[in-house]
């Protein structure tokens, strides 16, 4: 197991480089230098180059990464000369208010999707299962703004239950206690990872409910109750281990659409603005982060999985 | 009213076959797998959506004539009416007019994008499957490399750097998205070139490249061809991505998220039309897409064909 763990590791830490390389001198081909946006619009070729020079943009673009690199590991993300700021200090003052959408959003789904795939797996074909199915179906193919402007419609304006915009505090904490400007960005969020969630965890329930282990207890005469909390959810919930992992990054990308449509002052807004902007470090960082997010997803997801079945512990 | 139902007896005698069940000619798996599609209810549905809206976005505009190009103030924001089926937007082009345009962007961008990725992604999988070793593990590892590049910041990075059009977009979606592809042609080359035909075929010596071109992936083809329908569903949703943030096509063309996005502005105003007919669009494609690619997974999945 350990020898596995080590291996999977490695494989990351080469993927993660591999994708750092790769995103620097792509979006390094797509903006060579923000000596513009310093020194403005009008700025002669010379004091362009000799800005370049000067902050060591006219290096070969791989020790312009080593150089990016080395500064990424001692905590410093680069400066937006947009924003007159460091990349470091925009990301914290936002980051909070992010992870508090996608984490709640992700619980809720977690604790949505699990019952309900079950529910269809085992009343499979029925009208409930008929109807859920349908739903997840339609959410899936539905653009996640399409379902917050629906929910807005509805919730907002037909009948103003909660606000259209998301809380604009700066504190985590004042958000999350408004529950009347947060209910609908956590809603949209929710209902499109259900959508995703439930269909998986319903065929994998259907999978375990062929094995004949649950034949067996079934057989056995374990109540039904016993049959489906002690052997179907902790089997069926596996394959869900590792989607898990896997939506960490689309959450993030959730966040962009999502908060972009309610104006939630998070890291999806951020990295818009900083497209609208041209604000380039902001947009290195975020799209760095966002890969290294989706391999260290894939590996906690691989890891939360040996720990979680013996069948991969003790190979 | 009932049906007069034919004497059992006759109903016995008229299908009697031969012992051991009806004997026909042996069909190819090709027809065996339409067979099973076509027996697929919703994936009928699917199609017959996918080919309204081919026709909708296409032919449409012949039969129902809008001008898309001059903006008219005097026309803004009218409601569904007779001369604007469904009203028109805040420029005052007809709505209608304007969804049958995006439809041809989105529909363009779709297909031809998961044609890039399809077309990457078999050659890259075939390629690193028939070379096995050292090449394969690096071809895979940068496949790894690319599903964990961020799709839509880099797409949309890209998109605002070289501007967007057709072509542009579905370059780089196509080009970002070529691994899921990649990885099942692979797997199937795995297998295939262990059988008979394969060494046959080596043994008459065949190049690496006829090998590809002629035996490999043409035998790989059904997993390609299933994938190919969630491709173009993922693109779509892409483009309506971009399109929503604002990176979309430029005038005077447009795309569906582009529209719709549009349409928030007057969500108050309670201009309906500019928001759920578009929005239903994007859905009933998407939807019709997912039907297809679902349907076409069972029937190319022998070991989930009825026999």
């Amino acid at each position: 197991m350990i020898s596995y763990l080590m291996r999977r590791l490695v494989t990351s830490i080469v993927v993660v480089i591999g994708v750092s390389v790769f995103i620097f001198i792509l979006l390094h081909a797509a903006y060579p230098s923000p000596a513009r946006a310093v020194l403005g619009l009008r700025a002669n070729g010379a004091a362009v180059a000799a800005w370049n020079k000067a902050n060591g943009y006219d290096d070969p673009v791989i020790v312009q990464y080593l150089h990016y690199i080395n500064n990424v590991l001692h905590g410093n993300l680069g400066y937006s000369y947009v924003e007159n700021q460091s990349v470091l200090s925009l990301i914290k003052e936002r980051v909070a208010r992010s992870a508090y959408l996608s984490g709640i959003s992700l619980v809720f789904a977690i604790l949505i999707a699990l019952p309900l795939g079950i529910f269809q797996a085992v009343k499979r074909n029925s009208i409930g299962d008929n109807i859920a199915t349908s739903a997840a179906f339609i959410l899936y193919s539905m653009p996640s703004f399409f379902l917050g402007l629906i929910l807005i419609q509805v919730f907002a304006l037909s009948f103003p239950i909660f606000s259209f915009e998301a809380s604009q505090s700066t504190n985590v904490f004042v958000v999350a206690g408004d529950w009347n400007a947060m209910t609908l960005p956590i809603a949209t969020l929710t209902l499109v990872t259900v959508a995703s969630f439930s269909r998986y965890m319903r065929s994998s329930s259907m999978d375990v409910l062929a094995q004949d282990y649950i034949k067996v207890a079934r057989a056995k005469g374990l109540p039904e109750r016993l049959v489906l909390s002690r052997h179907l959810v902790r089997n069926a919930s596996l394959p869900m281990v590792t989607l898990i992992g896997l939506s960490l990054p689309i959450l993030l990308a959730g966040n962009l659409i999502t908060e972009q449509l309610f104006n939630y002052q998070g890291l999806g807004l951020l990295f818009f603005t900083s497209l609208v902007k041209v604000d380039y470090p902001t947009m290195l960082a975020y799209t760095l982060a966002g890969a290294v997010l989706v391999v260290v997803g894939n590996l906690i997801a691989d890891i939360a999985l040996t720990i979680a079945d013996p069948r991969i512990r003790m190979a | 009213m009932a049906m007069p139902q034919p004497p059992l007896d006759a109903q016995r005698a008229l299908p009697l076959g031969p012992e051991g069940g009806e004997v026909g000619a042996v069909q190819s798996g090709w027809r065996l797998a339409l067979r099973e599609f076509m027996s697929n209810r919703l994936a009928v549905v699917g199609f017959g959506i996918l080919i309204f809206f081919v026709l909708f976005c296409f032919v449409g505009p012949y039969i129902y004539h809008t001008d898309q190009t001059n903006t008219n103030d005097l026309l803004a924001n009218l409601g569904p009416s007779g001369p604007h089926l469904l009203g028109t937007d805040g420029e005052g082009f007809d709505e209608l007019g304007r969804i049958m345009k995006g439809g041809q962007a989105a529909l363009e961008i779709g297909f031809f994008a998961a044609f890039v990725a399809i077309v990457i992604g078999t050659l890259w999988g075939a390629v690193s499957g028939l070379a096995g070793g050292i090449i394969d593990s690096a071809m895979m590892r940068v496949v790894d490399v690319f599903l964990s590049v961020p799709f839509l910041f880099v797409v949309l990075i890209l998109a605002v750097k070289f501007g967007a059009t057709v072509l542009s977009l579905s370059l780089v979606i196509g080009f970002f998205a070529w691994q899921v592809p990649a990885r099942l042609v692979r797997g199937e080359v795995l297998t295939l070139r262990e059988r008979d035909f394969v060494l046959a075929a080596r043994t008459a010596g065949a190049t690496p490249w006829r090998l590809i071109s002629r035996h490999l992936i043409p035998n790989a083809l059904g997993v390609v061809i299933v994938n190919v329908t969630f491709q173009v569903a993922d693109a779509i949703l892409a483009v309506s991505y971009i399109g929503f943030l604002g990176f979309g096509l430029h005038y005077p063309a447009v795309d569906w998220g582009d529209q719709l996005s549009n349409g928030i502005g007057f969500l108050e105003d309670g201009y309906w039309w500019l928001i759920y007919p578009v929005g239903a669009c994007i859905v009933l494609t998407v939807m019709a897409l997912n039907f297809i690619g679902d349907a076409l997974r069972d029937s190319m999945d022998v070991r989930l064909r009825r026999r």
